[in-house]
């Protein structure tokens, strides 16, 4: 398990890395927290002849938060991300995935904005960002342009990105006024990838009405698959809304495969029961965002 | 003797070294050796046509390319079947490097010798093979039906086949007023250790030629004799050291291994240290697996669920090769027995090969499979009978006052099945107390309340350990007064060093941090078995305390005549030797070393006082008397007259989550009789690690081949080693009745843990299901389907049981 030979740089301006990642075509590959790419490398399944190691490259490592969402540098790591309180604050949902990613080692080196380019449909990071229609900022010879979440994933490890682009930062807008969240999943074990993930979104108005909710799939689908599931629960309050009418529009439209770890059919079942689960975390979360600490507020401004 | 040693939770000697990166493992080594790398087979069957290696000559930094035409003499042949036996019909070992045909994924085709292990890679990848590929044989059914074939020449796939029997079981069963029959599967799985294989050679030319060779392994002289005849050397030209092993759990008692010959033989072609470390895809391809079984049990038993005849009909899957012979099902079909007394016992094995990775022991070796068969047939009695499943269990248990007892049949080892101590009613008792049996349904009814699923499950096992030949321990006093201790067996991690300095403490009477341990180097020991069979505390430490014993009958002596005073009346505290009752009349151990080797030369102050004319000597005998060797030193071997057999019970407490079918355990509880306790600490270390690999057995691991032969979870991304998030805290209590074989009284723990863990947890997703597990490993993906399975009627209930009233007043 050695790597076959490649040519390292290791830039230390934007620049110079998206110069030198053109000039290797289809040859180059990105290295960020490394998480992902080198165990592929050492088993020989990516070799890739030029490596651009970006992690020397200014300015990427910081989370930027302001009313409307957050923004993620480049270099900024999984557990910088989880940790950062104001951004669990301005977009929960990010900590409720962060925690599902792995195990703190990894989390430590891997990067989150690795992690959505790397696009395994069972990644939880890929899905937040489809969840929250959330945006990455892609650097190219041509200049910056910003991707949509929901083209930026294409297929499994497949992204909307073009050869020779670096991402140089994701941006997850914070949900509406009166939304909870929360990201349910069920693994092997601890830290696994899981056999079926779902992330929720609830949005509630001042009656305590449910006025929008949607799910998004992992592991059950080749992309992060987000689900509406207004036809089902909009109008009703959470505690009469019928899950499992969410539960059949999720069953429509996943496409799980059968794996060594988990039947099809079992994951289609979980995704079921985790739809259900997931939505009614975030009614919760919703609830008690709308509730908050005083009797005026809408959350999360008024709580900072 | 001071305070007693012997017994004492001492912490493990050497943990600072092992966990502050102070450890030397293979890798650690010969950072200047060439490396090695090999070419492997990526198919399960196929024959060669041919191996192109032109491409790889290109490839800077390499040094050689062997394949097997370059071989000759005895490594042209096929490596040895180490233990050989009569019920073996066909018995095929591999080539060091293929001859032909390959006979599983992973298998050595060619093997690189470069600069290092990154060249070598990269030249592997450049050499072309070109197979014709051949059917493959996966599973004990396709290689019972025989209509594809693993080995060139065989009719069909059966390597051995066997029955014993005792008694008549068949007319036992026919006459049993209750019979049932069951069919009882465990799949294959590994030892997985967290060091994988490796070996370093270096080649001396001087004089003749000499190997020095490093392995990491579980037998140092084994491996030296099988590389000696390989090599065609002397056993006095190789010397195997065995550094620090990163855990082996059986694998690596397997000797010599293609590469264990292949890296040696090269180092001497080529004049050149080389070394080769195993990675993590190819120990999983290449190394060796165990426990895929199926096991079809025929039961008669009586009306109070006593058994009166047993037919049990054992498929066994040894994969390609048979190196180690037929130990796992011999083992599984004599320990499926358990602390139990059949009427009659019949069982009879085929051992088949496939086209997959070969099967070898590994903890536990055949046992959770026959605890397995044998723990969930007790339970069917008794639901059959609508009894308490402990209760069926106590009407079977051989008694105290049985021991010794001769099960009539032929263990491991070839010697008598005969278990020599135990007490089983109350192990019985003691698991049921300790996991609450009799609270169980109250608990029950309080989950059920809460929409919540428990279930409660428990299973025994006898395990025979410390089987011979023999092991041997040398004990030394240096003239600094440290005592150096040798045993040949080596360690994988257990805490050997410990143990052992414990015995030697306690007997010798000198502090622990005087005693330094070597295990594993031909250098120190040259006569030695190897660590397998849970056998180092039974054989290595009966050696050790009879070796010291020796030893400090020649202190005594020594120290008597110097002391003029009566060798009765002399004892040894704290490395002094000393007259009981006035302890100023003494020497340091240390001394008496210096006085037990006479000298003509002093090199320092201490040397001087036994030079030949620094005291009164006796002019009527010689300086060292007849019958005497110079120095203080004692050996001693310890050969067992057979096995000592250990015992337990495991009871195991899940959930299981009505929705998405995930297992979680909520207790663990272990009862353990491994005779005389050396060590608690090191004791209940070993029942955690073997814990840990049963849940592992139980509910994660598995080695997944397809159709094809391919190995699908080849690497820890799909193989489901539990995290330590995954393994439940254990409870334990621990029984001891002394073993009469051996002079501690000790029986083996190394593999216990492991051993009932599926059979009891089975037991327990069961109960808490309602309907019978009859195959293991079970993932949450598998409890679903049988939910459907069993909601469509095809899967039998269990009957609702009824709640226990104690054993304690009837036994
Ligand atoms: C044992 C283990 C368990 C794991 N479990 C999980 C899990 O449960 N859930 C989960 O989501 N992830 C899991 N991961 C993956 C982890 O989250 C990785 O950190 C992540 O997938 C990749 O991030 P990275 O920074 O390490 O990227 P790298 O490994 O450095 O790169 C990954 C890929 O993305 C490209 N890339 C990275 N950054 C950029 C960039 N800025 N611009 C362009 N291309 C880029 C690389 O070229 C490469 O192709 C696990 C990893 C391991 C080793």
């Amino acid at each position: 398990m050695k790597p076959s030979a490649f040519t390292y740089h290791a830039p230390t301006s934007l620049d110079d890395a998206v110069r030198v990642l053109a000039e290797a075509g289809p040859d180059g590959k990105v290295l960020a927290g490394g998480q992902s790419l080198i165990p592929m490398m050492n088993m020989r399944l990516a070799a890739p002849a030029v490596l651009v190691d970006i992690n020397r490259l200014p300015g990427l490592d910081t989370v930027r938060v302001d009313t409307g969402g957050v923004r993620v540098g480049a270099l900024v790591r999984h557990t910088d991300l989880e940790d950062d309180a104001q951004a669990a604050r301005t977009v929960p949902l990010l900590r409720q995935g962060l925690r599902l990613v792995a195990h703190p080692v990894i989390r430590n080196r891997g990067t989150t904005v690795g992690s959505i380019v790397h696009a395994d449909p069972s990644a939880e990071m890929p899905a937040v960002l489809a969840l929250l229609g959330g945006s990455m900022e892609v650097r190219g010879p041509s200049g910056t342009r910003s991707v949509g979440a929901a083209d930026f994933f294409t297929g499994p490890l497949e992204t909307g990105m073009a050869e020779g682009e670096i991402a140089v930062s994701a941006y997850f807008p914070r949900p509406a006024p009166g939304s909870g969240t929360a990201f349910v999943e069920i693994a092997r074990r601890s830290g696994d990838y899981a056999m079926c993930g779902v992330a929720a979104v609830v949005t509630l108005d001042a009656d305590l009405r449910i006025t929008a909710a949607r799910c998004c799939y992992i592991s059950v689908a080749p992309v992060p698959l987000v689900v509406d599931m207004a036809e089902a629960v909009v109008g009703a309050v959470p505690a009469s809304a019928d899950l499992s009418a969410a539960a059949d529009l999720a069953a429509d439209r996943i496409e799980p495969e059968d794996d060594i770890h988990a039947s099809a059919d079992y994951r289609a079942h979980l995704a079921r029961v985790l739809t259900e689960r997931a939505l009614a975390e975030a009614a919760e979360a919703a609830l008690r965002e709308t509730a908050g600490p005083g009797p005026h507020t809408t959350g999360i401004g008024a709580m900072r | 003797m001071s305070t007693r040693l012997l017994g004492a939770p001492v912490q493990r000697t050497e943990d600072r070294r092992l966990t502050t990166g102070g450890g030397s493992f293979l890798d650690d080594l010969g950072s200047d050796a060439c490396a090695a790398a090999f070419v492997r087979s990526p198919h399960a069957h196929a024959r060669i046509r041919d191996i192109d290696v032109m491409d790889a000559l290109d490839v800077d930094g390499l040094i050689a390319v062997y394949t097997y035409d370059d071989l000759t003499g005895p490594m042209a042949e096929p490596l040895p079947l180490l233990i050989p036996h009569p019920s073996i019909i066909d018995g095929r070992t591999p080539y060091a490097l293929a001859r032909e045909y390959v006979h599983h994924v992973g298998e050595p085709v060619a093997m690189v010798v470069a600069r290092d292990r990154y060249a070598a890679e990269d030249a592997v990848e450049r050499i072309r093979v070109d197979y014709e590929i051949l059917d493959a044989v996966v599973g004990v059914e396709k290689a019972m039906q025989a209509d594809r074939i693993v080995h060139e020449g065989m009719a069909d796939n059966v390597a051995a086949h066997l029955v014993q029997e005792v008694g008549d079981a068949p007319a036992a069963i026919g006459a049993a007023p209750n019979t049932l029959e069951l069919d009882l599967e465990i799949e294959r799985s590994a030892s997985i250790p967290m060091e994988g294989r490796g070996v370093y050679a270096r080649w001396d030319s001087a004089r003749g030629g000499g190997l020095r060779l490093y392995s990491s392994t579980q037998t140092a002289t084994g491996v030296r004799a099988a590389v000696a005849a390989k090599l065609e050397l002397q056993l006095g030209q190789v010397e195997v050291v065995v550094p620090d092993v990163g855990g082996g759990f059986g694998l690596k008692i397997v000797h010599p291994w293609p590469e264990e010959v292949m890296v040696p033989w090269a180092a001497r072609q080529l004049d050149r240290e080389i070394k080769w470390t195993e990675d993590r895809r190819e120990h999983f391809v290449a190394s060796a697996h165990e426990r895929g079984q199926q096991q079809r049990v025929r039961v008669g038993f009586d009306d109070g669920g006593r058994i009166l005849g047993l037919d049990v009909q054992i498929l066994h899957d040894n994969g390609a090769y048979l190196p180690y012979g037929v130990i796992v099902p011999i083992v599984t079909s004599t320990q499926l027995l358990g602390p139990y007394k059949p009427g009659a016992y019949r069982v009879e094995f085929h051992s088949l090969y496939t086209t997959t990775a070969i099967v070898t022991p590994y903890r536990g070796a055949g046992r959770p499979q026959g605890v397995f068969a044998m723990e969930r047939t007790m339970d069917a009695i008794a639901d059959h009978l609508g009894k308490d499943r402990v209760d069926v269990r106590a009407a079977n248990v051989i008694k105290p006052d049985e021991m010794p007892y001769d099960q009539g049949m032929l263990f491991q080892d070839g010697r008598p099945l005969i278990y020599d101590s135990g007490d089983y009613p109350k192990m019985l008792r003691m698991i049921t107390d300790l996991v609450g049996w009799d609270d169980f349904e109250e608990y029950r009814e309080q989950a059920r309340a809460q929409g919540r699923r428990v279930g409660i499950g428990l299973a025994c096992y006898v395990e025979g350990t410390g089987p011979g030949p023999y092991e041997g321990g040398h004990v030394q006093v240096e003239t600094s007064g440290k005592v150096r201790v040798a045993t040949g067996l080596t360690s994988q991690g257990q805490g050997h060093e410990t143990a052992l300095a414990q015995v030697v403490a306690d007997k010798l009477g000198v502090p622990m941090s005087d005693i330094e341990v070597t295990t594993g180097d031909t250098r120190r020991m040259g006569y030695s078995v190897g660590t397998f069979a849970s056998r180092g505390a039974v054989t290595s430490g009966s050696a050790v305390a009879m070796a010291t014993v020796r030893l400090r009958d020649k202190v005594l002596k020594i120290a008597a005549d110097a002391l003029e005073a009566d060798p009765g009346d002399l004892e040894i505290i704290d490395g002094r030797v000393q007259v009981k009752g006035s302890p100023a009349q003494g020497m340091e151990l240390g001394t008496v070393a210096v006085l037990s080797n006479p000298l003509r030369y002093a090199f320092d102050a201490a040397s001087a006082a036994a030079t030949q004319f620094s005291g009164a000597a006796d002019y009527d005998r010689p300086p060292v008397p007849e019958d005497e060797a110079p120095g203080l030193e004692g050996t001693d071997f310890y050969s067992p007259l057979r096995c000592t057999f250990a015992s337990g019970a495991h009871a195991v407490i899940v959930e299981t989550d009505p929705a998405t079918a995930e297992v979680r355990i909520l207790r663990y509880c272990v009862v353990h009789d491994c005779g005389n306790l050396i060590n608690p600490t090191l004791v209940e270390g070993q029942v955690h690690g073997g814990v840990a690999q049963g849940v592992a057995g139980a509910l994660y691991e598995r080695m997944a081949y397809d159709e094809g032969g391919q190995l699908l979870n080849a690497s820890f991304m799909d193989f489901l080693m539990p995290y330590a998030s995954e393994v439940p805290r254990i409870e334990i209590d621990h029984l001891e009745t002394p073993s009469p074989l051996n002079p501690l009284g000790v029986k083996g723990a190394g593999e216990a843990g492991v051993i009932p863990a599926s059979a009891a947890i089975a037991a327990a997703v069961e109960d808490a299901e309602g309907f019978r597990i009859d195959q293991m490993p079970i993932s949450p993906s598998e409890l679903f389907h049988l939910r459907r399975r069993h909601a469509r009627g095809e899967i039998a209930s269990v009957p609702r049981r009824p709640a226990h009233r104690s054993l304690t007043k009837e036994n």
